[in-house]
Order: structure tokens, then C-alpha cells, then sequence
């Protein structure tokens, strides 16, 4: 088993493991703060050949491995790389690398539009949970943004292409989990976009999952458009008998209103499994569904607000937290 | 007269027929290679050879060869890459216009080396008329017996394809090239898996420029130590210089590595000086993406040694005071030269060609552009200089192909060594009708020592 070091942190990782891999056991497993797994916006476990474009989740490779320790002369994306034995990786640690991620951080952020304030996807976007952590305040940029017309792909998705960030997730997510593919790039360069073939509906049982792995607000949910800004609504775990899919989701309510249906996400913003359209758009009754309970939502996330499970949890929550900061206080004299 | 392996023939009317090819001394190689040698023993001559890709990395061709995995029953592939985009860069469409025959040649004996039973030549949608040229050559060689099955007697079996792209820079990188020839949309693949493991329809694949296949022949001819003999230390052998800008005589030129850059510039046999009596002013060695040079520094490098037309004194130096062979673009440009001007006009190229896969290049190219455009406008400002130095950093190395480099080298090139003619167009925008005009206006001295 390869042994794997990340900012400080070790641990043996099975072969052909990635370094985003690593990190993120790492952080599941509570050995490293959660600050130290590298973001990732194209990267998609579910989803094969994901990952290499958005290029936020470059990291240092201070040492090749064991038998070869000569560091990498470029920065690696850590989804892609796999791990070597003996291999040291920097993230957090090497300021060069902050700021070479600060600066793709910035190209993402040129053509995008920043309307956050109308956009669905605010609260839980993880581009601007990128550039909150990442990025630089303000920008250099002072030419036009590139703007697309807004696309309806069926009834069901708004293509908003102007928030893309170009991360062929969807592309990805309609060529392996729908069958019959009519969606993917046309165009080339800053203006290449997500499309369907001639603004073609995708029909499809799984369709309306490219809106949850979407990480920006390019596509978006129809039936939930502007019906509530996410942090005031609740989220609950439910699930029902569905016989397309696994039936386990998270719904998004407002007194006893379903706002929304979405697959249950973990930390890192992957769905744990897919579901299927009827879940999703046409049970929106609150007698549809059997609820678990609410939602564990991460702290850092605006939606957390106000939203807590039980008093217990949040006493874990901060205990967890305080044991990391020991073991980075650790680590940090290791290193020095 | 200096020694030419490629272009010893091209004057010969009617060298492009195979009559005319064969009867001065064509397809011997073939002979040679398929019936007296074994494939290792050529990939062996090739190592010997000290052949470097043609393409513009100059990667040891035999090296790249025996990195070629060769799993059993799975078919091998060899793709000659003769989607020669870069600006500057023309001497792959002469060579095969010319003497398609011996692109044709090479292609049959490399194949045989790899042990490839089909091969493809990838050619640029804006060569459409030559894939023509080349497709009658290979009628001719298939109704000669070069192609097809049973070579020669041989028992060997070769199929050549040529396959016409949509004339994308992009396609020129090699995995996006495989993904285009597969017929796809012409991306770079992330690396690894490199060609060599898994390329063309994930078979082992191995990928050259037109040039590197055609020194094939004259290698298999004479020998490889004959070929290592021409040259200069890791330079061996001629390579083919597409001469362009503001020279007496631009052209194709076949030289042997390692002549003075200041002879091929000023000799009559090669460019024959700079035209209208003009001063050199900048050169740009290797095609557009390589970092352009001004005068004192491509005559001579910075510890006053001449510099030679070679991979290694190139770049000597590194980028900062060194630039590269590259694919052997010769762009010449006088004192009249505005190097900001250039510099849009390669900036705006890049835009247009980055294929938006990953970020730095697809948003990065595009800012450039923009900001090149401001200040050419006269609208720019000292900030404006800074930022392109930054933006440029910033995309360097973080993109999965080398397209985000190339995009990135010219423009750190022309703000190292030109950055006082940005500043002039920054500082004094109404009164500059071109640099040269600055210059005199301000009483300095065109190149600053």
C-alpha cells in the first residue's frame, strides 16, 4: 500500500488511488481538517474520466516517491494523479501554489456573471464557495463578459449558460447514467457551450440529475426557479418506494411545502446516488414522502443556519473541530 | 554545398510520380528494411541516429519507439501528424507537396519498424489539396505493391490511410489528434496513459511529424551512424527551416544542425539577409509559440558564444535569454516591426484556437487578447503591461496540453525583451504612428544594448 503524505498528514492508500482520493479519506476519516482536501469543480467520483479541466485542484508534489523523490516540475491536478509510494504532496503549505489556484480562480471568475443575488444556485455554489476560500477580493478584469442566450432543454432544466464554468460534468453525467446522448460542447474556447442537439429536450428517466452535478447555477430545476432563496428552506432526509430508483433523497421544504426533490449529497457535494425524474419533479406533496429526519448539513454552508439537529451535535461538531486544530498544531511542529 | 537527405531531389520534374520517385533511388528503404532487416534492428538504427522529433519537442524518435508497449493481439498504430498549424511553419506542406513519395516511403519502413499493420496520415482540412497529392501517391504505391498485403513478397501487410481534419491547432497536439482521427471532438487527453500505452482507439499508438518519418528513409538508406555523423552533439542530421518575414529570400530550406544562426539570416544560399537593406530588429526561432529573441541575443547568446541552429544553443540560456528550435518557424522581422502588433496578432491566434477544455487557456487567451487590443488601441496603461506578465504566469504550466504554454511563451518573451515598446505605446498613444517613430521621437536607440 502506498504511503501517501498530504500538507503533513500520512496515511496508506490502496494502489491507483488519487491524491484527491487520499485527501479526502483523510479528512473522512478525521486525521485532517477538512481545509486541507484540495476543491475540486470537475472532478466526479461517480462519473469516469471526470476531473483534469477546471484545474482548481492543482497541488505540489514536493517529493516524486520513494524511489524517484525529484519533485514535480509543474503543479499536478490531484484528481488525475495517482499516488506513488513514499510520495509528499503540498497543498495549504506552499504559498506559490495558493497563489498559482488565486489565479485560476480568477480565470473562472472572468466570464462569469456574479449574479449571485437572482441565481438558484447561491448557498450551496460551489464556485463561490471556491472563490470565498481561494480567490482573491475583487477582480482585474474590465472587458464585456461573454453572454449565451438562456436554453430550456425540456420542461424540466434551465441551461443558464453564461454561469458556466465549462466542467463537462453534464456532458459526462449524460453520456454514462441516460442513454442516447444529445448533449455535449459545441464551439471551441472561451466560447465553447454546454448544448443539446438543436436545443433538443433530453428525455430521459435520469435526466434531471446533470442539474446535481452541476456545480455552478448553469442548470437549474424548473419547478424550483426562484421559489426561495436555499437557506430558508428545510432540508430533510425522506425517502419512498420508487421502483426506478433507489427512492432516497433530500427534500427541500418551507413549512410543509416541497420546494424541491435533490439526491442526498456528502461533504465533498457528490451525490451519494442517483434519482430518478419522477422523484424529483412530480413528488412534490409532503404526503409523497416518508421523512427521516433533517438533514446534516456541513457547518461552514450558509444553509446551516440556524439549523441545528440537536444540541449533542453541535457539542461533537465543535469537539471534532478543536481535536483537528491539535493535529494541525502537531503536524505544523512536525513540519518545522 | 551543404548536405540535403530530404530535399536532394525536389528540383526533379516529376518527382511527385513513383516512376520518377523509384528511379531515383525511391522506396529503397523499403527494400532494404522488409527484406534485409529486422523491425528491432531499425528501431536500433534510429536510436543510433540521434533523431529528435521534428514536431517541435525534439523527443529521441527511437526512445519514443521503444517506449511502444506491444501487447499480444492487440494492433499497433503509427499516425504521422502532418497537422502543421503552428504560425511560421510550412515546410511539412512543402515536403509533402513536393516528394509525397517519400512521406509514403517513410511511412511504410517506420510501420514495419513498429510492427504496424495500419497507418494514418492526419493531415489539416486547410491541405486539402494536398491530401489529394499524397492520396494519388498512395494509389501508386498500393498498385506498385509498397501497400497493401504481402509486401513485396514479405508477407508483411500495411494499410495507409490519410485522414483530412477540420484544420484545428488544437488537432496538432497529439491526443487531441487521436481523439479527432477517432472522431471525436479534438480535446487533448489528460496524460497519462501516454499514446505509447494506450493512443488510438486505446491501442498502443505512436505518433510523429512528417519530417521525423521522412529522415526515416535516409537513416534505413545509409545507416544511422552515417545520419548521428551530420549535425552538431545532440542535433543530428538536416532539418527542414521555414524562413518567413523580412528576408530577401524566404523559403524552405533543408540545413545541417548547427550552422550559425547569422549565416542562415545572411548567407546567400539560405535567407539572404534582410530585406530593403533593413537592420534584423527580432527573430522568432521556432514558429509562433516560442519566445522571440532580439537582435544581440539570437546572433549571439548571452555568454557571447555564436549561436547555432540546434536544439541545444537554441536554448541556451533557458527563456531568458534563450528560446528553442521548435518545428523550425524562422519568422524574421526587421526594425520597422512593431513586436506589440505582433504580439496581438499572436495573442488573438490562440484565442481563436484554444479548444475551452480547461480553464487557464480557454479564459486566460481570451483576457490577453483583450488587453492587447487596449493598448494597441491607446488605451492602455503601465497596469495593463504588468497584468499580461501575470496572466501569462498564471497560465503556464497549470493546462493539461501544451497549447496553454505556447499562448503563454510569446507573450513573456515580448514583455522581457521588448517591454519598452509596450511602455511606449502605453505612455505616448496619440503620438506613435509605429515604434520606429517613437524611437526617433525620443532620440534613443532602436535596440537598447
Amino acid at each position: 500500500m502506498p504511503k501517501v503524505t498530504i500538507d503533513g498528514f500520512s496515511i496508506d492508500v490502496p494502489e491507483g488511488t488519487t491524491i484527491l482520493q487520499a485527501s479526502r479519506i483523510l479528512a473522512t476519516e478525521g486525521k485532517m481538517p477538512d481545509a486541507h482536501v484540495p476543491p475540486a469543480m470537475c472532478y466526479y467520483t461517480k462519473l469516469k474520466t471526470s476531473g483534469g479541466y477546471c484545474r482548481t485542484c492543482i497541488v505540489k508534489v514536493s517529493k516524486g516517491s520513494e524511489k524517484d523523490p525529484r519533485p514535480m516540475p509543474k503543479p499536478v491536478p490531484s484528481c488525475r494523479q495517482t499516488v506513488m509510494d513514499g510520495m509528499e504532496v503540498q497543498n495549504l503549505t506552499a504559498p506559490d501554489l495558493l497563489e498559482a489556484r488565486a489565479g485560476v480562480v480568477e480565470f473562472l471568475l472572468i466570464n462569469h456573471p456574479l449574479d449571485c443575488p437572482i441565481c438558484d444556485q447561491a448557498g450551496e455554489c460551489h464556485l463561490q464557495d471556491l472563490s470565498y476560500e481561494n480567490g482573491n477580493a475583487g477582480t482585474r478584469y474590465e472587458f464585456a463578459r461573454r453572454t449565451f442566450d438562456m436554453i430550456d432543454i425540456g420542461d424540466k432544466i434551465k441551461l443558464h449558460m453564461n454561469r458556466c464554468i465549462l466542467c463537462y460534468r453534464c456532458v459526462k453525467t449524460a453520456e454514462q447514467i441516460t442513454d442516447g446522448r444529445v448533449h455535449g460542447v459545441i464551439s471551441r474556447g472561451d466560447h465553447a457551450e454546454i448544448s443539446t442537439y438543436i436545443e433538443q429536450a433530453i428525455d430521459n428517466d435520469f435526466s434531471g440529475n446533470v442539474i446535481d452535478v452541476c456545480p455552478v447555477g448553469a442548470l437549474t430545476d424548473r419547478t424550483f426557479r426562484f421559489k426561495s432563496r436555499v437557506w430558508f428552506t428545510k432540508p430533510m432526509d425522506a425517502h419512498r418506494k420508487c421502483d426506478k430508483c433507489c427512492g432516497k433523497t433530500a427534500v427541500w421544504l418551507s413549512g410543509n411545502d416541497v420546494l424541491r426533490v435533490t439526491a442526498r449529497k456528502d461533504k465533498f457535494g457528490e451525490v451519494e446516488d442517483w434519482i430518478c425524474n419522477e422523484c424529483r419533479y412530480d413528488k412534490k406533496q409532503i404526503g409523497d414522502w416518508t421523512i427521516e429526519g433533517p438533514r446534516k448539513i456541513e457547518r461552514h454552508s450558509v444553509i446551516s443556519q440556524n439549523h441545528y439537529e440537536s444540541l449533542r451535535q453541535l457539542k461533537v461538531d465543535i469537539s471534532n473541530q478543536k481535536k483537528l486544530l491539535e493535529v494541525a498544531h502537531v503536524a505544523d511542529i512536525k513540519q518545522n | 554545398m551543404p548536405t540535403k537527405l530530404l530535399l536532394n531531389n525536389e528540383h526533379i520534374p516529376g518527382i511527385n510520380t513513383l516512376q520518377v520517385y523509384r528511379n531515383n533511388g525511391g522506396y529503397a528503404s523499403v527494400e532494404k528494411a522488409l527484406k534485409q532487416m529486422t523491425p528491432e534492428a531499425i528501431v536500433e538504427e534510429v536510436k543510433i541516429s540521434g533523431l529528435r522529433g521534428r514536431g517541435g519537442a525534439g523527443f529521441p524518435t527511437g526512445m519514443k519507439w521503444s517506449f511502444l508497449a506491444k501487447p499480444a493481439g492487440v494492433p499497433r498504430y503509427l499516425v504521422c501528424n502532418a497537422d502543421e498549424s503552428e504560425p511560421g511553419t510550412f515546410k511539412d506542406r512543402y515536403l509533402m507537396e513536393k516528394i509525397p513519395h517519400l512521406l509514403v516511403e517513410g511511412m511504410i519502413t517506420s510501420s514495419y519498424a513498429l510492427g504496424c499493420n495500419t497507418a494514418y496520415i492526419y493531415i489539416r482540412g486547410e491541405y486539402f489539396y494536398v491530401s489529394r497529392i499524397l492520396e494519388n501517391a498512395i494509389a501508386e504505391a498500393y498498385a506498385a505493391g509498397y501497400l497493401g498485403s504481402n509486401i513485396l513478397g514479405t508477407g508483411y501487410n500495411l494499410n495507409l490511410y490519410v485522414q483530412v481534419g477540420g484544420g484545428a491547432y488544437i488537432c496538432g497536439e497529439e491526443t487531441a489528434l487521436l481523439e479527432s482521427l477517432e472522431g471525436k471532438r479534438g480535446n487533448p487527453r489528460i496524460k497519462p496513459p501516454f499514446p505509447a500505452i494506450a493512443g488510438l482507439y486505446g491501442c498502443p499508438t505512436v505518433v510523429n511529424n512528417v519530417e521525423t518519418i521522412a529522415a526515416v528513409v535516409p537513416i534505413v538508406n545509409n545507416g544511422g551512424e552515417a545520419y548521428s555523423k551530420i549535425g552538431i552533439g545532440k542535433s543530428t542530421g538536416t532539418k527542414l527551416i521555414s524562413a518567413s518575414g523580412h528576408i530577401n529570400k524566404p523559403g524552405v530550406y533543408e540545413i545541417e544542425l548547427g550552422i550559425p544562426v547569422e549565416e542562415f539570416i545572411y548567407s546567400d544560399s539560405y535567407c539572404g539577409g534582410i530585406r530593403n537593406g533593413k537592420q534584423l530588429k527580432a527573430v522568432v526561432a521556432g514558429g509562433s509559440s516560442v519566445p522571440v529573441l532580439p537582435t544581440e541575443l539570437i546572433l549571439k547568446t548571452a555568454a557571447g558564444q555564436p549561436r547555432l541552429m540546434s536544439y541545444e544553443s537554441l536554448s541556451e540560456g533557458g527563456f531568458q535569454t534563450g528560446t528553442m528550435l521548435g518545428s523550425g518557424g524562422f519568422i524574421v522581422m526587421d526594425e520597422d516591426t512593431s513586436i506589440v502588433k505582433n504580439l496581438y496578432t499572436f495573442t488573438r491566434f490562440y484565442h481563436h484556437e484554444s479548444c475551452g477544455q480547461c480553464s487557464p487557456c480557454r479564459e486566460g487567451t481570451g483576457w490577453m487578447e483583450k488587453i492587447m487590443h487596449k493598448i494597441l488601441d491607446g488605451h492602455g496603461t503601465l497596469k495593463d503591461v504588468d497584468l499580461l506578465w501575470d496572466i501569462q504566469s498564471k497560465i503556464e504550466g497549470k493546462t493539461i496540453c501544451p497549447l496553454g504554454e505556447a499562448a503563454a511563451w510569446p507573450v513573456a518573451a515580448a514583455i522581457r525583451h521588448f517591454r519598452h515598446e509596450f511602455e511606449a505605446y502605453v505612455m505616448q498613444p496619440s503620438s506613435i504612428k509605429d515604434v520606429k517613430h517613437y524611437y526617433r521621437l525620443n532620440n534613443i536607440e532602436p535596440i537598447p544594448a
